[in-house]
């Protein structure tokens, strides 16, 4: 059961590799959690994430295949884990891959694998951890966003549409289970230095994963539906969502 | 009832944390009866008035129901000599209700809690306590039957004499032994409705406890608010007000001709919506600035009302909106006596770390009773309310209930939404006891709620 205070007893992590999710994970073992579920593509190479995890005191800590381009598979997969350790009160979804657009701009199908991944994949996802809230009568699904999907770039829309549509349903299904128990909180960091990012060079209020972990613990106790991480980023998207597409065009150009 | 689901969501006074479940409201004792045995695969619980503060009335994915249409009661006829009257009362009965008919007879309630918008179920399951229990002890030792639906749908009546087991771990048990259908309990007489109260101001929190240590055996009703905000010199700065009923005749200066008049009114609703962060640091700070100067250093004799001496909380209808969307929690431990540095260090970290606190309540318990799981035990309780927002308050309480645990100490379930699952059984340390009567009436575990899931009762 989620407390008062916003901690959770158990979490499944949709991205199980991801590294702001991880930072994440290590927060709610250090507060409450105690039955951790890695998803990821490659379940075996989460061992030592297990073992740190286990040693900070998760008495469940386990991984399972879970591919966001294998829809068809999320029911099954999702299923198995509520099913095998009963209530999962936090579900994360995590995966996503950023992409280059420059190569979008000459491989429409690595954009469209893109665009299955984050956007597609998590509808799917989302909808049948949605089920499975709404049976148990409660439940959090945490929902990396991203700026990019508030106002999208010229050298990232692929990317930033993708969370565009992701943030938009997350809102949506957020509204939807009103009065159901479940929520939907949505996150949107900025940049975070991950291995998503390794080699890109820095936006301004660039960050880290402990950051935005940080934010969104403080965000969760709080009740936010929507966190913003540094939370300065939701001031200065206040004014970038209302720019003239000429001025966000130079604004954004980098 | 196959009525279709009416999934709702539910949550505690405290507003955080709600969960959904198909909520029944029974109109009747016979169709009360009828919710259990429970289909729902997730289980069975009752329900009071919700006053409750974290989860414990809550039950995720399963059935709520409902008791509060469930109210009939019956003051028994008695021998004016003795000194109470026994009352049946269904479950859902609330203290508000039995105080409008008992008072003007001549009786009162053997135990109020702070509101009187508890029901006699609730008041069974959390073994509530009041300002007497110095004196008087808790609920369930003035309860001598009730009839309790277990889980496979058998309605057993049990005592401090028939089944003991079952009957104390009800007591206290927060409702997961079965649903509590109808109490009876003893009632004490008074002769007005006016209480004669003393109040008298602690300037720090070594002086209020010397004045309860050695005074509150002379007073029926005794407790203290203390004033957390408060730091420096003036830490654990208090009022304390003590009492007792008057007599008809020391009360008619305030009732005229009617000594037992009572009159109990919500004065204010809270407005709907109130801005979030209408209590903060410094609003907070200047109402119990306020407070703690308005109040006399030192007074008797004082004539107040029922309401104002044990429920003044319930004068403003919804207060706990005023903690915003967010919600807040109560915390309220208890360490026994002779832990007073541990007391002291936890008034001194509380007022440190600044949470926004109107004021705390210090009262001096008496003896336990046989419940397993019942609160109360002979020592100091603190309770506050404290805004879910304050930054750091999770592991400022996780190290204060390490510190009460560690006395021998325990915090309050009724009040709970966030103790750690493993200090329970070091906090209640007949906890198995109890499981083995839980579990010889509930093998299956049907009668369950998210208190009891997130603290793996
Ligand atoms: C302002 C305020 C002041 C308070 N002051 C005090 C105080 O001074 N002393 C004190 O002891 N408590 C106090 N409380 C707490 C309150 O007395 C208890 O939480 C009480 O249990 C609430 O009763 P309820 O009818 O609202 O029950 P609910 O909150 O609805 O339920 C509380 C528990 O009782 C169980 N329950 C309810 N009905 C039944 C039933 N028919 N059969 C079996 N289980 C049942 C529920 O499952 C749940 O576990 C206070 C609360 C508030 C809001
Ligand atoms: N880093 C940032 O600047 C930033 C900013 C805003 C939002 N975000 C979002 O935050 C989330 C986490 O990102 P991060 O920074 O922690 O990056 P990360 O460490 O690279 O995590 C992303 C994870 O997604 C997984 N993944 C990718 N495709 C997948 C698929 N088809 N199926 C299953 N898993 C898949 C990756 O798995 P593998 O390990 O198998 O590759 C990886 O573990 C992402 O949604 C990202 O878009 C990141």
């Amino acid at each position: 059961m989620r407390d008062a205070l916003g901690a959770v007893q158990s979490v499944l992590v949709l991205g199980g590799g991801s590294e702001i999710a991880g930072a994440i994970v290590d927060r709610l073992v250090g507060a409450r959690c105690r039955t951790v579920v890695l998803a990821a593509r490659e379940p075996d190479a989460l061992d030592p994430t297990l073992d740190r995890l286990r040693a900070a005191g998760a008495a469940t800590a386990e991984a399972v295949a879970f591919d966001a381009l294998d829809p068809g598979s999320h029911q099954a997969t999702i299923d198995a884990v509520f099913d095998r350790h009963g209530d999962i009160d936090m579900v994360i979804v995590a995966f996503g891959v950023l992409g280059d657009q420059a190569t979008f701009d000459h491989d429409p199908v690595a954009a469209a694998e893109a665009a299955s991944a984050n956007y597609v994949g998590a509808v799917s996802a989302s909808l049948v951890v949605a089920d499975r809230f709404r049976r148990q009568g409660h439940g959090t699904l945490l929902v990396l966003s991203s700026v990019a999907g508030v106002r999208t770039r010229a050298d990232n829309y692929v990317y930033g549409s993708t969370k565009a549509g992701l943030d938009a349903f997350a809102q949506g299904l957020g509204d939807a289970l009103v009065g159901t128990g479940a929520r939907v909180v949505v996150v949107r960091p900025g940049f975070v230095h991950t291995k998503m990012t390794e080699g890109r060079p820095p936006a301004p209020f660039s960050t880290t994963p402990d950051a935005v972990a940080d934010a969104v613990m403080a965000g969760l106790a709080k009740g936010r539906e929507v966190i913003w991480a540094p939370p300065v980023l939701v001031a200065l998207f206040t004014v970038f969502r209302v720019l003239p597409r000429a001025v966000w065009r130079r604004v954004s150009a980098r | 009832m196959l009525a279709r689901p009416h999934i709702t969501e539910v949550s505690g006074w405290g507003r955080t944390a709600p969960t959904a479940a198909d909520v029944r409201r029974p109109t009747s004792s016979t169709e009360l009866r009828r919710a259990l045995p429970t289909r729902s695969v997730r289980g069975l619980l009752a329900r009071g008035l919700g006053r409750g503060y974290g989860d414990c009335a809550q039950n995720s994915g399963g059935t709520v129901v409902e008791t509060t249409d469930v109210d009939a009661f019956t003051i028994h006829d008695a021998d004016p000599a003795d000194d109470t009257v026994l009352v049946t009362a269904e479950a859902g009965a609330s203290i508000d209700r039995l105080l409008h008919a008992l008072v003007p007879q001549g009786l009162f309630v053997p135990v109020t809690p702070g509101t009187r918008y508890v029901t006699v179920g609730g008041a069974v399951a959390a073994d509530i306590h009041g300002k007497n229990h110095h004196r008087k002890g808790s609920w369930c030792q003035h309860v001598i039957s009730l009839h309790l639906q277990l889980a496979s749908g058998e309605v057993v009546e049990v005592g401090p004499e028939r089944d003991p087991e079952l009957f104390w771990a009800t007591a206290g048990g927060m409702g997961l032994t079965g649903v509590v259908l109808d109490a009876t309990f003893r009632c004490p007489r008074i002769a007005s409705s006016r209480l004669l109260v003393d109040t008298d101001r602690a300037a720090d929190l070594d002086e209020v406890l010397a004045l309860m240590a050695t005074g509150d055996h002379a007073y029926d009703y005794s407790v203290a608010w203390i004033d957390l905000m408060a730091g420096g010199k003036a830490t654990g700065r208090s009022v304390l007000t003590r009492g007792r009923f008057a007599t008809a005749e020391e009360a008619s200066a305030a009732t005229g001709a009617d000594p037992l008049a009572y009159r109990a009114g919500v004065l204010a609703p809270a407005p709907p919506w109130v801005p979030d962060g209408l209590l903060n640091k410094l609003t907070v700070r200047a109402f119990n600035e306020l407070w703690f100067r308005k109040a006399p250093v030192s007074r008797r004799d004082e004539l107040q009302t029922i309401p104002t001496f044990f429920h003044p909380l319930d004068m403003v209808g919804g207060w706990n909106r005023m903690y915003g969307p967010a919600g807040f929690l109560q915390w309220q431990f208890v360490v026994p006596f002779g832990s007073e540095r541990a007391l002291r260090r936890i008034v001194e970290e509380l007022s440190r770390a600044g949470c926004t606190s109107f004021l705390a309540v210090l009262k001096a318990f008496g003896d336990g009773d046989p419940g397993p799981l019942s609160f109360p035990a002979a020592g100091w309780t603190l309770a506050l309310d404290i805004p879910t927002g304050v930054r750091g308050l999770g592991p400022l309480l996780d190290r204060l209930d390490e510190l009460v645990a560690s006395e021998g100490g325990r915090v309050y379930l009724a009040k709970d939404s966030r103790l750690r699952p493993e200090l329970v059984p070091v906090m209640y340390p007949r906890l198995d006891a109890w499981r083995e009567v839980r579990r010889r009436v509930d093998p299956e575990g049907r009668i369950t709620s998210d208190l009891a899931r997130r603290l793996r009762l």
